[in-house]
C-alpha cells in the first residue's frame, strides 16, 4: 500500500492572551460574594481561571477573554449584576475580508490542528462576497459520477505542477519523451512569499521549516535565501531545497545548477521576455519546472491567457491580499478571474498544458477548494500563515513599530509547529469537502463546477421564475 | 395518537396491537396552555431598567403606574425588588401615559438598551427572535406588538429573510380562525398502508439520546403528543423510556444502524432513513468521545468514551436500487410503518427526490444546509449543500413536472425559526417542516454552539452530563414546547385567514403569494 499522506502534529499553545469573542463586563460594586458565578454557574470554570491568570498576568493590559458565551453566569448571578458583551478588541480585528472569525478560526487551527466544530447550526449569513457566494455540493443516493463509496483514507490531496502532455511523443531512439516533467505537491497549496512588511529574520526559514514537514512548496526571494556561492552546498541547507521554490527577481542571479537540480520549482516574474528566461533555466536543467508570476491587475488575467499561449507551462496568478483585482476601480474577485482563465484555457484546448496557480483571498481552507473548482490547479497564500503565529491583521507592519503579536520574539519550533498545524487541519477540512463530494482525487476536482452551486445561478434558476428579475442583476 | 385511519380489510394487518406483542400503554399528554417561566434568576432583556437607591424614596409611583410589573415592593419589605426588566415594553411606553422613568417624581429610575443583545444570536437567529421565542415558550402566545420585538424574519440577507407574504388588503374569504385548519396527511400514496394526518404541519427532528438529554427528548416527544404530531428518536437508539409515546415517534435508521432492532423498528407509525443532514451533509455523524457517555454507550452498544461515528453514505446504498431495497425490508418487518427518507441538498435533489418516490418512501425530508442542532464542522456547516429555500422549489417543481407531486409527502427542515418560516416554506412547496433548533431556543438554548465543549450544553439540553441534565425538568419542558407550538399555531392560523385559505394544504407550492425583497416581484 501507499505511503499516505499525513502530517504529524502536536498542540502548539498560543504565546499571547486569546482574544475572546465575549468579555464579561458591569461587574458593579454591591456584588454580593455568594460565588454563584464562580462556584456554580460558570460549567467551564472560566472565573477560576481569570484567578489563576491574574495571578500570573505579566502584561497588566492584557485581560481575560475565554468566557464561553453560554450567559449562564450572567443569568444566575444573585443580584443581576453581571452583563455579557462582545470583546471590542475582538471586533476590531481584520478588516472585512479577514474577519474576525476567520482570524480566530485560524488561531485555534494553529494550536490544536483540529477542524473546528461547533454546534447550534450555521449562524452566518446567507451568501456573501466572492468564495462565500458558492457552496460545494455532495454526493448523495444517486450520483452516476462519483468515484464510489470509499473512506476518506483513499482520498488523494496530491496535485501535479507543470505541462501534462496531450499525447506521447517519442525521442531519437524511440523511448518515450518522459520530459517535460510534473512535481507531485501533496496538497493543492504553495506557500507564497511574504510583502515586506512581515519580513521578520526567522520568517523564511519558519516557513520552509513548516513547508519540509507538510512536504509542501514554500516561495522564496533568493536573495533572503542564501544560495549564492557554495553556501548552496551546505547540507543543512540542502535538505530544504526540494521544498523551496526561488523567486528569481529580473536582476537576480540564477542559482547555481547543482542547486537547481535539487530544487524542484523556479519562479520569475512577468517582466521582459519570460519565455526566454524560462528556457535558459530549463537549458541548465531541463526537468526544472518554472512558474511565472503574474499580477492580477487590469491587464492579468489577459496576460495570464497570453502567457499560456506561448507555452509557459506554469503560471501563477496574484491579487491582492484581500482577493481583489489590482488597481482597477470596480475589482473583480480572484474566483471569477479565475474562472475566466480556466474557461479560456479550455477554449484554447490548453487547460493540460498549463498549471495554474492562484493567489490571494485565501484565507480558509474552503477558499482551497472552491478555487479548484473554479479552475485552480492549486493555490498559494501567505497571511494565514502569518496569523496562526498570532498576527491579528492589524496592517500596521512597518519596521521599527511595535508589533501587537511580538513577532520578533517569535521562537522557531512555535512558528513551525503553528505553521504545521494549520497546514494539517486544512488538509482535513480539504478531506472532509471532498468525501461530502464523492471525490477520490483532487486532481479532478480542477475546474469541475459540477461539483459546486453559486449563488447566482440558483437565484436565478429557483427564485427568477419566481420573483422575476433580480435588482441590481 | 395522531389521527390514524385504514382501510378496514386491513385492519387487523396493521394495528399496532396485532402487530407489536410487546407494545405498552400509551401516555396522553393534554394540550394545555400555561405559563412556563424562564428557569433562569434573571432574565435577559431587550431593555433594562435601573433604579438609584440613593435617589429612590420607595413612593411607589413606578408600581402604580407599570402595568406590566416590572417594579415589585413585596409586602413586608422596605426596597423594592430589582426591576424585572424583561417585563418591560421598553421604548414603546415612552408614548405612553404609564411610563415610569418619566413618571418618577426623584428622576431614580433609568432605561437603556441592554448592551448583552449584541452578544445573544447571530445573523440567522436575532437577539429579538431568541427573545420572542422565549417568551412564545413561557405564554403560548404570540409576544404583543408592544414589546418591539422584530422576530419574523432573521438578518441573513438571503432565503426566508428577504422573502415576505403578499397580502391582499382584504382577505378574498373572511374566516372565522377555528374554521382553519392546519392538520397535513403525511401518506399520499394509496398503498393500503395507514393514512396518518398530524394537527400541525410540523414535527421534530431527529435528535438522539446522546446528542441531548433525557428531558430534553421526553420534553419534545410529550409535546408532540399533546399536539399529536411526531417526534424523532435520532440515531442514538430507541430508549425504553419513550415507548408510552411509540405512536408519536418517528425512529431512524441511519448509516451507523446504532440501536436499531427489528423490535424497535415495529414500535413506531414511521421510520425515517437518514442519508444525510443538513448541518454536515455528506460527512456523517460524530458523537465525541466525551458524549459517549456509560448511558450512551449502552443505548448504542458501544464501548464508554469512545467517539461513535456514523459514516456517510450508507455503505449498502448505491444507487436507488439499493435505497428501494432497504425500504421493502423496512416495510416488511413493519407493515403499518410510513417510511420517509431524509436527505440533504445536493445540487440534484430533485433527482433525489423523485428517485425516493420511486423506491416506495413516503415522505421525502430535504434537510437544508444550514441547519442542524449538534456539533458539526464549521466548513461543513457553511459551505456543503444548497439553502433548504432553494432545495424546497426546486424539488417541488421537479415533482409537479413528473406528476408525482400530489403521492408524495415533502417536509423541509434546515433554517426553519418561527411560524412564518413554515408559511414561506409551504408556499415554496413543502407539505410540511421539520423543527429541531426552535425547540431547543423553547427549552433555554442561546446558541453559544458549545454543544461539543467538555462536558457539553452549558445550559444542561444538549448535554449528558449528570450534573448539567438537572437544569431541566420534563414537565417544564414539555410546556415549554407546548406553548411555543400553540404560538406558531396562532401565527400559522392568523397568515392563512390573512391570505383567506381554509386549509394550510391550500397554501402548498403558492408562490405567487410570496415576494422577494431583492427582486422586481414582476413575474
Amino acid at each position: 500500500m501507499p505511503k499516505k499522506y499525513h502530517i504529524h502534529t502536536t498542540p502548539v499553545p498560543p504565546r499571547l492572551p486569546r482574544i475572546g469573542k465575549y468579555g464579561v463586563v458591569d461587574w458593579r460594586e454591591d456584588c454580593a460574594n455568594c460565588h454563584n458565578c464562580v462556584k456554580k454557574a460558570c460549567v467551564y470554570d472560566r472565573y477560576r481561571e481569570e484567578l489563576t491568570y491574574i495571578r500570573n498576568l505579566d502584561n497588566v493590559d492584557a485581560l481575560f477573554f475565554n468566557c464561553m458565551g453560554c450567559f449562564s453566569c450572567v443569568q444566575n448571578c444573585t443580584k443581576g449584576l453581571l452583563r455579557l458583551t462582545i470583546n471590542s478588541e475582538y471586533e476590531q480585528m481584520g478588516n472585512q475580508y479577514w474577519t474576525p472569525e476567520i482570524i480566530q478560526t485560524t488561531w485555534l487551527q494553529a494550536e490544536t490542528a483540529a477542524v473546528p466544530v461547533s454546534g447550534a447550526g450555521y449562524q452566518g449569513k446567507f451568501s456573501g462576497h466572492g468564495f462565500d457566494s458558492m457552496w460545494t455540493d455532495m454526493s448523495e443516493i444517486v450520483r452516476p459520477t462519483r468515484d464510489g463509496i470509499h473512506g476518506r483514507e483513499y482520498i488523494s490531496t496530491s496535485v501535479d505542477i507543470g505541462k501534462k502532455p496531450s499525447f506521447l511523443t517519442f525521442d531519437e531512439n524511440n523511448r518515450i519523451d518522459l520530459s517535460p516533467s510534473v512535481i507531485d505537491i501533496s496538497l493543492p497549496l504553495i506557500l507564497d512569499m511574504n510583502p515586506a512588511a512581515f519580513s521578520l529574520p526567522q520568517l523564511e526559514h519558519v516557513i520552509v521549516e513548516a513547508a519540509k514537514r507538510t512536504d509542501l512548496i514554500a516561495i522564496i526571494d533568493s536573495g533572503k535565501w542564501p544560495i549564492s556561492g557554495n553556501i548552496g552546498l551546505d547540507k543543512d541547507m540542502q535538505k530544504y531545497l526540494p521544498h523551496i521554490a526561488f523567486f528569481l527577481n529580473p536582476d537576480a542571479d540564477q542559482p547555481p545548477e547543482n542547486i537547481l537540480r535539487k530544487t524542484r520549482l523556479v519562479e520569475i516574474p512577468d517582466s521582459g521576455n519570460p519565455l526566454e528566461r524560462v528556457n535558459r533555466l530549463k537549458e541548465t536543467f531541463p526537468e526544472l519546472v518554472v512558474c511565472v508570476r503574474v499580477v492580477l491587475n487590469a491587464n492579468g488575467v489577459s496576460r495570464a491567457i497570453q502567457l499560456a499561449e506561448s507555452g509557459i507551462e506554469t503560471i501563477h496568478v496574484v491579487a491582492d491580499f484581500n482577493g481583489d483585482e489590482i488597481g482597477v476601480e470596480k475589482p473583480r474577485f480572484i474566483r471569477d478571474m479565475i474562472r475566466e482563465i480556466h474557461k479560456s484555457l479550455i477554449e484554447g484546448c490548453l487547460r493540460d498544458e498549463v498549471t495554474l496557480i492562484a493567489g490571494g483571498g485565501i484565507a480558509l481552507p474552503e477558499h482551497m477548494a472552491k478555487a479548484v473548482i473554479c479552475g485552480a490547479d492549486l493555490v498559494s497564500t501567505y497571511l494565514p500563515l502569518i496569523i496562526a503565529l498570532e498576527c491579528r491583521v492589524c496592517s500596521t507592519c512597518k519596521p521599527g513599530w511595535l508589533c501587537p503579536a511580538r513577532f520578533e520574539e517569535i521562537d522557531f519550533d512555535y512558528g513551525v509547529g503553528r505553521m504545521r498545524n494549520l497546514i494539517a487541519a486544512w488538509h482535513l477540512q480539504l478531506i472532509e469537502v471532498m468525501g461530502a463530494m464523492g471525490m477520490r482525487d483532487a486532481r479532478r476536482l480542477r475546474g469541475d463546477v459540477g461539483r459546486a452551486m453559486f449563488f447566482k445561478d440558483l437565484e436565478e434558476e429557483v427564485f427568477g421564475p419566481i420573483f422575476g428579475s433580480r435588482r441590481n442583476a | 395518537m395522531a389521527q390514524f385511519s385504514v382501510p378496514e380489510e386491513t385492519l387487523k394487518d396493521v394495528l399496532p396491537e396485532n402487530t407489536l406483542k410487546t407494545r405498552v400503554p400509551q401516555v396522553k399528554v393534554e394540550r394545555t396552555i400555561k405559563s412556563a417561566p424562564e428557569r433562569y434568576r434573571n432574565e435577559i432583556a431587550k431593555y433594562i431598567i435601573y433604579r438609584s437607591d440613593d435617589e429612590c424614596i420607595r413612593c411607589g409611583k413606578c408600581a402604580q403606574v407599570c402595568p406590566y410589573g416590572v417594579h415589585v415592593l413585596k409586602p413586608g419589605y422596605k426596597y423594592f425588588a430589582m426591576p424585572k426588566s424583561h417585563k418591560c415594553i421598553g421604548k414603546s411606553c415612552e408614548k405612553t401615559d404609564h411610563h415610569c422613568v418619566a413618571l418618577c417624581p426623584q428622576n431614580a429610575l433609568q432605561m437603556v438598551e441592554n448592551p448583552m443583545v449584541d452578544a445573544l444570536g447571530d445573523f440567522r437567529w436575532t437577539s429579538d427572535m431568541i427573545l420572542a421565542t422565549w417568551r412564545m415558550a413561557q405564554t403560548g402566545d404570540l409576544p404583543p406588538q408592544k414589546y418591539g420585538f422584530d422576530y419574523q424574519c432573521g438578518n441573513s440577507g438571503g432565503g426566508f429573510d428577504r422573502i415576505r407574504f403578499k397580502y391582499p388588503d382584504k382577505p378574498p374569504v373572511e374566516l372565522d380562525e377555528a374554521e382553519i385548519d392546519t392538520s397535513i396527511e403525511l401518506n399520499r400514496r394509496d398503498d393500503g398502508r395507514p393514512k396518518i394526518r398530524i394537527d400541525v404541519p410540523w414535527y421534530g427532528g431527529g435528535m438522539s439520546f446522546g446528542s441531548v438529554s433525557n428531558a430534553t427528548q421526553l420534553s419534545r416527544v410529550r409535546a408532540a403528543v399533546a399536539w399529536s404530531t411526531f417526534s424523532c428518536t435520532g440515531e442514538g437508539g430507541y430508549m425504553e423510556r419513550l415507548r408510552p409515546y411509540d405512536d408519536h415517534m418517528i425512529t431512524q435508521v441511519a448509516t451507523g444502524l446504532f440501536g436499531v432492532r427489528e423490535e424497535t423498528i415495529q414500535r413506531v407509525p414511521i421510520i425515517e432513513f437518514k442519508y444525510a443532514q443538513g448541518a454536515k451533509p455528506g460527512l456523517g455523524g460524530h458523537l465525541l468521545g466525551d458524549k459517549n457517555t456509560p448511558a450512551v454507550a449502552r443505548m448504542r452498544e458501544a464501548v464508554v468514551g469512545i467517539p461513535l461515528f456514523s459514516p456517510f453514505p450508507f455503505h449498502s446504498v448505491y444507487s436507488i436500487e439499493d435505497h428501494m431495497k432497504h425500504i421493502e425490508w423496512i416495510k416488511h418487518v413493519n407493515r403499518r410503518a410510513l417510511i420517509s427518507t431524509k436527505v440533504s441538498t445536493p445540487t440534484d435533489v430533485d433527482m433525489v427526490a423523485v428517485g425516493s418516490y420511486s423506491a416506495g418512501t413516503h415522505i421525502v425530508h430535504l434537510d437544508g444546509g444550514y441547519g442542524g442542532t449538534g456539533a458539526a464542522p464549521d466548513i461543513a456547516k457553511k459551505n456543503i449543500a444548497m439553502p433548504i429555500e432553494y432545495a424546497i422549489a426546486k424539488v417541488h417543481k421537479f415533482l409537479v413536472d413528473e406528476g408525482v407531486r400530489d403521492k408524495i409527502t415533502l417536509i423541509a427542515s434546515g433554517g426553519i425559526r418561527t411560524a412564518h418560516d413554515i408559511a414561506k416554506a409551504i408556499a415554496l412547496g413543502a407539505d410540511g417542516i421539520v423543527t429541531g433548533t426552535s425547540e431547543l431556543i423553547a427549552l433555554g438554548c442561546v446558541r453559544c454552539t458549545r454543544c461539543e465543549s467538555g462536558r457539553g450544553c452549558p445550559r444542561g439540553i444538549a448535554t449528558t452530563d449528570p450534573g448539567l441534565v438537572t437544569q431541566i425538568d420534563v414537565e417544564w419542558g414539555t410546556q415549554r414546547i407546548i406553548n411555543l407550538y400553540n404560538a406558531w399555531h396562532q401565527e400559522l392560523v392568523g397568515i392563512l385567514k390573512r391570505l383567506g385559505m381554509r386549509s394550510v394544504s391550500e397554501l402548498c407550492g403558492r408562490c405567487d403569494l410570496l415576494m422577494h425583497l431583492d427582486y422586481n416581484n414582476d413575474v
